[in-house]
Order: structure tokens, then C-alpha cells, then sequence
């Protein structure tokens, strides 16, 4: 047995040493820091953030390999990040005045989600399964401890302690699915997995890892019926903390899914497919169907937020270039709609979740009024925002490949879920206000947030050409 | 230049969303800056390309500017782009040229109203939507600016919306144009249908050999595309929107209903004239029905009493003048016709509105007269344009009318009966503008008594605007006087490019004899008018009435407008409003939203009865994620 000589390569993994970096930073800052001067903390992580995005982007058109092909640098892996960063950098924006409000503004706060952050990262641009699992687990680990991080109020306890059972429960079927993958290929490798697949004999281990994975993935992304977690763990955990878990979590489940999936086992397609086809159409028809009957509004976002998995999953079904490349631009257009609107329940604070506090809200606060009914149009597919195009470019990839069918459920499944995203319109517009507390101005990052994400729910709704046309350069091809 | 061809559209744009969103805030003055700046500017921007344009040899006058994609769907691909040669840049210069001089105007004439920003930015949109639909390079970035208009037309005519006929009439004309827009639409998708692409360049070099000649294909394509120009040109049997579109302010009859967006049509039918060309019968049709909007709308025009409505019959009927030059294949002349009309018909329309500006609102011509004393910078700029729309030699109107004249007689398309129609349209042209001309500012004062005092002269800000207008209709034709007065006909040669064997008509009778015969004739018939008009309304102002009295019956129907509005309210509004109260009441009340409800009550009981599946329990959780794996597991071993 001979030694391997250390592959590294600084360079292409840039992006993950400085949000590392970053987070260390916080961290061994946050003790030192006494009183005031920890208001620096959340800009040093954005400016981290902003710093990784700009990284990234240097960084587009390269193919590189290293660390022993464990680590890979390619647009499919540059897309996810700048998805992850940018909701990252919402995140942290929103976060700063609902920290203060609630009396948790920590330092370790923001280091946590950097570290989440990282875990993603490295689970968009890995190329081997175990690299991937140690992603998912760095990022969960963090997103654990921060759904609880309301420490003294119980519902954040209990989103935290169930989302920690349930997540170890389904690592571990990850981790075993991975074992069965080893035992069958002998190789924990993307590449060499995919030229075992294209061989002959796919023994049975083979499918019993992939349908193990399938269980630790879904649950990640909050497909049926490993969701079961999702509505209690959003409405526990603070605000930004769900927006955060709704958005960058489920897209790097996402691009491991995507990965395995079309990558790995691309040649495999007729064999899996059914199986994602009957997750998709229960995933958004179960998300869609319960939302009706929320009150909560954090609930009734849960349950949107595995509606539109079932919707991405429809693209999975789809398959080919178009079907990965649909799936990306979805993730994009649904990171800006679905944290805009948490933007706007972050600043209305965690007293104000029922869906009757929202009556009249468009009096009070006109700009958020409206703000947040354009990201419920866009959530509910309505032109010309992002959510429509996104939609648009899924059921459109579907019917290419034949699975017009699906794209006729996932169509009807829109019009179902229009009920309940212009129930919140309809509260807002045409209720009269309820009021007893004074008006609050808009802090302003969590206002530059906001601005950030009609801008690109916008953009992507109007204009999506340039985003799609980035996503069509960034996906591998597909096995 | 020509690279940032794009800031004439965007100008405007801006404006729009300057005025639209600060409005309030930044204060009347600097709204009207905004406005009548972004215009301006855009105005220069278009002649920078125009000039530009002028330095390139003839042939190589033509340029597609791709701002970004669009939409990319498939095969299905849609650029914002922009098109740059003779007929877009006089478009250009016609839409921001006139289209400033009468935000100019505006900044006086809407002065006082509380919907100042309001109007502004609609003022823009409108330019913008104007500029985007006669730039565009395809089909459906054209459809864009198409439907941006209309939908300007609309909140511009019920800008007062207070007042219900402003705001019916603004249903009116949407809803009417609705129709034409219909088969726009149509044909477009019947364009992409047989090319897969929608790009000019492209459907029209593609066009002759895939369509065949006078095929059903191409009729169908150009006659659905003539529907379309029907509505929004006004032509019958759509034109019935634009006598009522007068309710109004002045200035967007003048630059709406007048000079650009109603002969948005025109441009159309010329732009595609590669399509039309193909199909025979389709121009035929386009000829027609200009000759007999022409002839029909003037013959209206000669009884009526509102001084906004004459000059909106005499619209219809000038565009039907420009359509009958298209339907025979004289598109240039129909284009140069646009031109000088944009001219005098906004000057006359804005002096009507120096008019009612004097009267406190009156509009009606039997209580106005001898304002000559009181407005005379208004008589004298609306004299200029009264002759130009006349046709007398020399004035703009009588190079461009005389040209199309002469093209429906000698064209191979055109004939003698449509020469006859058009030229007895021009004496009748004559007669009704000057009993206009002559009710308003010549004869007996009959204006009342309590509005007497306040007769004032119009501000600067609306003065200027008519002069220049006035000037341009005086020598707006010059640039296209035809080789028989020794002209050069610049401006036909300078399109002759877009519609390359165009002008040139194969001529039968070609000959400069004929040519000065009929110009002669067609001067005779407008003097006639003109003599008559005197007699009839300055020397013996009983006459008319005696007329009236004896031929009691073709005068009511003229007077109520051939009881085309009656016809329409009783054939086809009255049942379709039947029609949608039985869909309303049974199809949709009973049928749908039984439907809607129904299954909405079904998905809110599963959905009530499902959540229950949420205990909140974690070891449920895990036994429903367990039975899911245990589920799919089963799949892919027994499968």
C-alpha cells in the first residue's frame, strides 16, 4: 500500500475557507466583545458572505478536481452556492433587529449559520458520497442548535429536540444507504458508482442503497412522507432561522439528489424514476391539500415550503438538461420569494403568526403589504414574477420528457394552492386592521433584505432569461 | 447613435416612472419638466439616428439592435430588439417630434387639473408603448407596444373618470379595439404557426417562398393582421370607439386619437407589406374599406354640431385615406400621408382645445363665431391647418392627399371608381372643415352671454406648441412634392428601401398629362367645398337650415351617424349582454362554481381530516418516515 501525496488545492475551494474563516472569526470575537461593540458581529458575517459570493463568481467556468477527486469545482457546484450565499446573506440581513427584539443576539448565532452555510457548500461540490454525508451533517448539526435557539421559549425547544430525533434517524439511513452503495460498487465515488451503473449487472444492494438515500435525502428536502417534521420545526424555530432551514438546506439536499440521481445513476432512469414520480405527486399534493387548513401563517409556509419540493421533484422525474436546469433556476426564484415573505413575519415578530394578525396589514404598513402579497403571487405562480417562470420552466421540462401527466397534477396542484397563498392577500387587503400597537419603521437591513428579494423575484419573473441561461451552463451532463 | 437606439423608448419609460411613483413628491413643476424632458430628449436621441441614418448609402439603411433575450422556450425564442431603418425612424420622429410638442402643450393645458402626474405618466407610458410598437423588430415585442397603446387610450379617454360618459366611453373603445385585437393576436400566432419565428427579418425574407402566392394561408394571416388595424385605426365597422374617445383632454385626442396611436394600423399594414403583397385580395379589401371609411365618415362629418367629433369623423376618414393608399400598394404615399397628417390634425385638434379653453368647455358649434377677434394665434394656426387638411396647393396635406389620389387612380391595384370615392371625399373634406373654420372664428358671435367675458387667449405654453404645428403643416409636405410640380420626392425615395418596388407603380397610365389633370380636377373639387362652406355659413347662413328642412330625412341620418351606434347597441351589445346574463346565472353560478365550490369543499374536508395525521408526536414521525422506507424498499426488491 503506497501513500497518497496530500491533493490540495486552495484555490478552487476559496469560497468554503472564507466563510470558515469567517465563522472562526465570530466565534472567537463573540467572547471578546463586550456590550455594543457586538454589533459588529452580523456585518463582519455578511461582508463574509458578500466576499464568498464575489469568490464564487471568479471562480465560474473553471473545471477543477482535488483532494484525491473528493472535492469537484464546477458551475452545477458554483450555482448552488451563490443560491445558498444569497440566502445566507438575506438571512443574516433580517436576522440583525429580530435578534435584539427577542434579547438573543449572540455572536455564536451568526457563526452557526456561517458553519451551516459551509456544510452546504461542501455538500453542492462534492463528489463522493461520504464528503457529502459529512456536509449534510455539519450543516444539520448547526441547524439543530439554532432551531432552538429561543432557548427560554418551549415551542423553539421542542422544534429543536424533534428535529434533532428525527434528523438522526434519518442520517442514519443515509449513512447505511451509503454502506450498501460500497458494498455493491465498491466505491463511495460519484464517478466510479456512475461507471458501475452503466454496466450490466446492478445487483439488488445497488437499489437498497439508493432507495436508503432516497429516505435521508427526502428528508432533508421535506418530501412526503419525511416531512413529517417540517410544520412543527418551522413553527418553533425562530423566524430567520426557518426561513434559513426552508431555503439553503433543502437546495443542498437538492444538489446531492441531483447529483446521485441524474449524475450517478443517470443510466438507471426508467429503473428510480417511478418511485420520485409518486414522491412528487404526493409531496405536492399532500403540501398543498393540508395548507388549506392552516392558520399559522409559519405552518401554512411549511406546508408550502413541501409543496414546492414536490415541484422540484417534478424535475428530478423530468430528468435531462432541461429537467436539471429547471430544478435550479425553481431553487433560485423559490430561495428570493419564499425568504422574502419570511422577511416580512420576521419584522411583524413572533407574536404576530396568526393569519387573523395580518388583517389590514396593508393600512399599517403599506410597503409590506404589498411586498408580501407580491411574494405570495409569486409563491402561487402567477406572472410576472419568478414563481411563475419557475414553474413554467419545470412543467415545461416535464412535458418534454414525456411526463405530461405529472405536469397536469403539478398544474392542478398550483391552482389548489392559490387558495391559501391569496387567503393571505385577501386578510391583508380586505380586512379591517387590528390594531393596538404603534407603527415601527423598517430597520434597514432587514429593509435592504427585502429589497434584495423583490429585486430578484422580479428579475427572475421578468427577465429570466439571463439566470436560466446561467443555469443551463452549470449543469454536468447528465450521466 | 444608433447602438443606443434603445434610450428612445426608455426615456419616456423613465418619465413614466418618475411621474408615476415621486409624482406627488416632486412637485408640479418638476413633473412637468419630467415629462415634456424625457419626450424631448428622446426626440433628439431619434434625430441623432435619424441624421445617422442619412449618412449611410440608401441600400444599407437598416439595423436590428438586440438589447437582451427575452424568453427562450424551445425553438421559441423572443428577442427585446429593435428595428432601425426609414420607416421606424420616421415613426420615431413623427411619435417623439409631435409627441412633445403636445406634452408641451399639456403643461398648460392641464395645468389646474388635480390629475396632473397622473396624467403625465400616462402621457409617457403612452409614448413609450408608441415608440416600442413602431420600433420593435418583431412580431410579438410589436404586440407589446400594440397593447400598450390601447391600454393608454383607455385611461387616458376616461382621464376624468368622474364623468360617466368619459369613463363609458373609455370602456367603449377598449372593448371595440378588443376586437380588432383579437385577430391581431390571432394572426401572429397563424405568423408563428408557419415560420417559427416571429422576427421581421426572417418572416419576411421567408415569406414568399413558403407562403404561396394569393394562398388561403396568407390571406388569412393578412386579413386577421387588417382586423386588427381595423380597430385601432378606426375603420368600419370598428371605428365607432373614436367619436366617443373625445371625452378626453384636447391634447391626447391630438396626440392619441390624431397623430400616432390611430395610425398605429397604417404603420402595421406598410411594415408588413412583404405579406400583403403576397395576397391580393386581402389589399383589395384594405382598399376598399379605406375608400368607403373615407367617404362615409366624411359624409358624417359634414352635419355635425361638436367641434371634437367633426374633427374625429375627419380622422377616420383621413385614415381611410392612408389605407386605401396601402390597398394599392402605394404604401410610401400612405406613410407620407401619416406623416403630414400627425401635423395638421394635432394642430387642429389642439386649437380646439384653445377653443374650449376660451369657451369654459363649450364645444358646440352653434353657440361659438367670430373668435377670430378674441384668439387670433389660435386663427391663425387653425387656418393653417384647415387648408393643409383641405388639400390646397402648396399646404402638406395637398402633396400627400394628391399623391394617393393619383396612386388609387393609376395603380394596377386601384381603378376609377376608387379615385372617384376619394376624390369626392376630398370636396366634402373641404366643405366640413371650413363650416368649422367658419362657425368657430368668422360670422355672428353666438356665443353666450355669461361665457362672453371670460374669452381669453390661450398661455404661451399652448400658443408655441400650435405655431410650430402650424409651420409644419404649412411646409411639412415640401420634402415630398412630386415630380410633376418639379419636386424630387425625397421622402418616397428615402422609404423607397422598406418597400423596395413600392412607389414604383407599373403604370398604365403613367403619364405626367394624366397626373396634372387629376390634380387639377382635385384643386377644383376642394374649392368647390371651400366656396360652398362660405356660402353656405358666412354669406347666407339660412341656407343650411332651409337644406336641412327639405331633405329632413338623409339629414337625421346623417346627423345621428347613419344609426350605426343604434344598430350595434341592438344587434350586437344587447344580445351578447343576454348571452353573458345566461352565462352568468346558469353556466357560471350553477355549473362552475357548483363545480368549484364543490370540490373546494371536498379538498378543505380532506384537508381537515388529513392534518389530524400531524399528532405531534415524534414517534409518529419516525414511524411515517420508517413506513416510507420500508415502502419504497419494497418497490425496488419486488419490483
Amino acid at each position: 500500500m503506497s501513500w497518497l501525496t496530500p491533493d490540495i488545492n486552495f484555490k478552487i475551494i476559496s469560497p468554503e475557507l472564507i466563510i470558515l474563516i469567517v465563522a472562526l472569526l465570530v466565534l472567537i470575537l463573540e467572547p471578546l466583545l463586550k456590550g455594543r461593540s457586538k454589533n459588529i458581529l452580523p456585518h463582519i458575517s455578511w461582508i463574509g458572505v458578500a466576499l464568498a459570493l464575489v469568490s464564487v463568481i471568479t471562480l465560474w467556468n473553471r473545471e477543477e478536481l482535488g483532494f484525491n477527486q473528493m472535492f469537484i469545482l464546477d458551475n452545477f457546484s458554483c450555482f448552488f452556492k451563490i443560491i445558498f450565499l444569497s440566502g445566507t446573506l438575506l438571512v443574516i440581513l433580517s436576522s440583525i433587529s429580530y435578534l435584539k427584539e427577542e434579547k438573543i443576539f449572540h455572536g455564536e448565532y451568526f457563526s452557526l449559520i456561517l458553519f451551516a452555510t459551509f456544510g452546504m457548500m461542501l455538500m453542492a461540490s462534492s463528489l463522493n458520497l461520504i464528503v457529502i454525508f459529512l456536509g449534510l451533517e455539519i450543516m444539520s448539526l448547526c441547524l439543530y442548535i439554532l432551531a432552538g435557539f429561543r432557548r427560554y421559549d418551549l415551542k423553539s425547544n421542542e422544534s429543536s429536540m424533534k428535529y434533532f430525533l428525527i434528523g438522526a434517524f434519518a442520517s442514519g439511513f443515509l449513512l447505511y444507504g451509503i454502506a450498501m452503495l460500497y458494498g455493491a460498487t465498491n466505491s463511495t465515488n460519484l464517478k466510479e458508482i456512475l461507471i458501475f451503473t452503466q454496466g450490466f449487472e446492478n445487483p439488488l444492494f445497488l437499489f437498497i442503497g439508493l432507495g436508503l438515500i432516497l429516505v435521508g435525502l427526502g428528508f432533508k428536502i421535506a418530501s412526503f412522507p419525511f416531512h413529517m417534521w417540517v410544520p412543527d420545526v418551522y413553527e418553533g424555530a425562530p423566524t430567520p432561522i426557518t426561513a434559513f432551514i426552508s431555503s439553503g438546506p433543502k437546495a443542498a439536499g437538492f444538489s446531492a439528489l441531483l447529483r446521485i440521481l441524474l449524475f450517478a445513476f443517470g443510466s438507471l432512469h426508467i429503473d428510480w424514476s417511478f418511485v420520485l414520480w409518486i414522491l412528487a405527486v404526493l409531496t405536492m399534493s399532500f403540501g398543498n391539500v393540508i395548507a388549506l387548513s392552516q392558520t399559522n401563517i409559519k405552518r401554512l409556509l411549511a406546508y408550502s415550503s413541501i409543496a414546492h419540493a414536490g415541484y422540484v421533484l417534478v424535475a428530478l422525474v423530468a430528468g435531462g438538461d432541461s429537467g436539471i436546469s429547471s430544478a435550479m433556476f425553481y431553487l433560485l426564484a423559490y430561495t428570493f420569494m419564499n425568504i422574502g415573505a419570511f422577511i416580512i413575519i420576521i419584522f411583524l415578530g413572533e407574536k404576530k403568526v396568526n393569519l387573523d394578525d395580518y388583517s389590514g396589514l396593508v393600512t399599517k404598513y403599506p410597503i409590506l403589504g404589498i411586498t408580501l402579497a407580491l411574494f405570495m403571487f409569486s409563491l402561487a405562480g402567477f406572472p410576472p414574477t419568478s414563481g411563475f417562470m419557475a414553474k413554467f420552466y419545470v412543467f415545461s421540462s416535464a412535458i418534454k420528457s414525456g411526463y405530461t401527466g405529472l405536469a397536469i397534477i403539478g398544474v392542478l396542484n398550483s391552482f389548489v394552492s392559490v387558495y391559501y397563498y391569496l387567503r393571505v392577500v385577501v386578510i391583508m387587503f380586505m380586512r379591517a386592521p387590528v390594531d393596538e400597537v404603534q407603527k415601527v419603521p423598517i430597520p434597514f437591513f432587514l429593509g435592504l433584505a427585502l429589497l434584495f428579494s423583490v429585486w430578484g423575484t422580479l428579475h427572475l419573473g421578468i427577465l429570466p432569461q439571463s439566470f436560466l441561461t446561467l443555469a443551463q451552463n452549470s449543469i454536468f451532463s447528465p450521466f | 447613435m444608433i447602438d443606443y437606439c434603445w434610450l428612445v423608448p426608455f426615456l419616456p419609460l423613465l418619465g413614466f416612472l418618475l411621474n408615476g411613483l415621486l409624482g406627488k413628491k416632486i412637485g408640479k413643476k418638476l413633473a412637468g419638466w419630467v415629462g415634456c424632458g424625457s419626450v424631448f430628449f428622446s426626440f433628439l436621441v431619434a434625430l441623432k439616428i435619424f441624421s445617422e441614418l442619412l449618412s449611410y448609402p440608401a441600400s444599407e439603411r437598416f439595423f436590428q439592435k438586440t438589447l437582451f433575450t427575452w424568453v427562450v422556450s424551445g425553438n421559441f425564442n423572443i428577442n427585446i430588439g429593435f428595428q432601425i431603418d426609414p420607416l421606424s425612424t420616421v415613426m420615431m420622429l413623427v411619435v417623439s417630434g409631435v409627441g412633445f410638442v403636445i406634452h408641451l402643450y399639456s403643461v398648460g393645458y392641464m395645468g389646474k387639473d388635480p390629475g396632473y402626474f397622473r396624467y403625465f405618466s400616462f402621457l409617457n407610458l403612452f409614448v413609450f408603448s408608441m415608440l416600442t410598437l413602431v420600433m420593435a423588430d418583431n412580431f410579438l415585442l410589436l404586440y407589446l407596444g400594440w397593447e400598450g397603446v390601447g391600454l393608454c387610450s383607455y385611461l387616458l379617454i376616461g382621464f376624468w373618470y368622474e364623468k360617466r360618459s368619459a369613463a363609458d366611453a373609455g370602456k367603449k373603445a377598449f372593448i371595440t379595439t378588443r376586437i380588432g385585437d383579437l385577430g391581431f393576436a390571432l394572426g401572429i400566432i397563424l405568423l408563428f404557426w408557419t415560420f417559427g419565428n416571429l422576427n421581421y427579418t426572417q418572416v419576411f425574407s421567408q415569406a414568399p417562398s413558403v407562403l404561396s402566392h394569393g394562398g388561403a394561408l396568407i390571406t388569412a394571416i393578412t386579413l386577421l393582421l387588417f382586423l386588427g388595424a381595423v380597430g385601432k385605426s378606426a375603420q368600419i365597422p370598428l371605428y365607432v370607439w373614436l367619436p366617443d374617445a373625445m371625452e378626453g383632454p384636447s391634447p391626447v385626442s391630438a396626440l392619441i386619437h390624431a397623430a400616432t396611436m390611430v395610425t398605429a394600423g397604417v404603420y402595421v399594414v406598410a411594415r408588413c407589406h412583404v405579406l400583403y403583397e403576397l395576397a391580393p385580395l386581402s389589399m383589395g379589401i384594405v382598399a376598399v374599406i379605406g375608400a368607403a371609411t373615407a367617404i362615409y365618415a366624411a359624409s358624417i362629418a359634414l352635419v355635425q354640431n361638436d367641434i371634437k367629433r367633426i374633427l374625429a369623423y375627419s380622422t377616420i376618414s383621413q385614415l381611410g385615406y392612408m389605407f386605401l393608399a396601402c390597398g394599392v400598394g402605394a404604401f410610401a404615399c400612405g406613410i407620407f400621408h401619416l406623416f403630414t397628417h400627425a401635423f395638421f390634425k394635432a394642430l387642429l385638434f389642439l386649437g380646439a382645445g384653445a377653443v374650449m379653453h376660451a369657451l369654459s368647455g363649450e364645444l358646440d358649434l352653434r353657440k361659438m363665431g367670430d373668435l377670430k377677434k378674441y384668439l387670433p394665434v389660435t386663427f391663425w394656426c387653425f387656418l393653417a391647418g384647415v387648408l393643409a387638411i383641405s388639400g390646397i396647393p402648396f399646404f402638406s396635406g395637398f402633396f400627400s392627399k394628391d399623391e394617393i389620389l393619383w396612386k388609387a387612380f393609376s395603380s394596377p391595384h386601384g381603378g376609377f371608381l376608387l379615385w372617384l370615392i376619394g376624390f369626392i371625399t376630398a370636396g366634402m373634406t373641404a366643405f366640413y372643415m371650413f363650416r368649422l373654420f367658419c362657425s368657430i372664428f368668422l360670422g355672428k358671435s353666438r356665443v353666450e352671454e355669461e361665457v362672453k367675458p371670460h374669452i381669453h387667449e390661450a398661455p404661451k405654453s399652448m400658443t408655441i406648441p400650435m405655431i410650430v404645428l402650424a409651420i409644419l403643416s404649412v411646409i411639412g409636405g415640401w420634402i415630398g412634392i412630386p415630380h410633376v410640380l418639379g419636386g424630387k420626392e425625397h421622402f418616397g425615395k428615402f422609404l423607397s428601401v422598406v418597400f423596395e418596388k413600392g412607389p414604383e407603380t407599373h403604370g398604365i397610365i403613367h403619364s405626367a398629362k394624366a397626373e396634372s389633370l387629376l390634380m387639377i380636377l382635385s384643386v377644383l373639387v376642394v374649392l368647390i367645398g371651400i366656396a360652398v362652406a362660405y356660402l353656405f355659413y358666412i354669406s347666407r347662413p339660412q341656407l343650411p337650415k332651409n337644406l336641412a328642412e327639405k331633405y329632413k330625412g338623409p339629414y337625421k341620418v346623417l346627423l345621428n351617424k347613419y344609426y350605426v351606434d343604434e344598430f350595434y347597441n341592438k344587434a350586437i351589445v344587447g344580445p351578447f349582454i343576454n348571452l353573458a346574463l345566461w352565462f352568468w346565472k346558469f353556466i357560471d353560478v350553477a355549473i362552475i362554481d357548483g363545480f368549484a365550490n364543490g370540490s373546494a369543499y371536498i379538498l378543505g374536508w380532506i384537508s381537515g381530516v388529513a392534518r389530524k395525521v400531524q399528532t405531534g408526536y415524534v414517534r409518529n414521525y419516525a414511524l411515517s418516515l420508517l413506513l416510507g422506507a420500508v415502502v419504497i424498499l419494497a418497490y425496488f426488491v419486488l419490483r
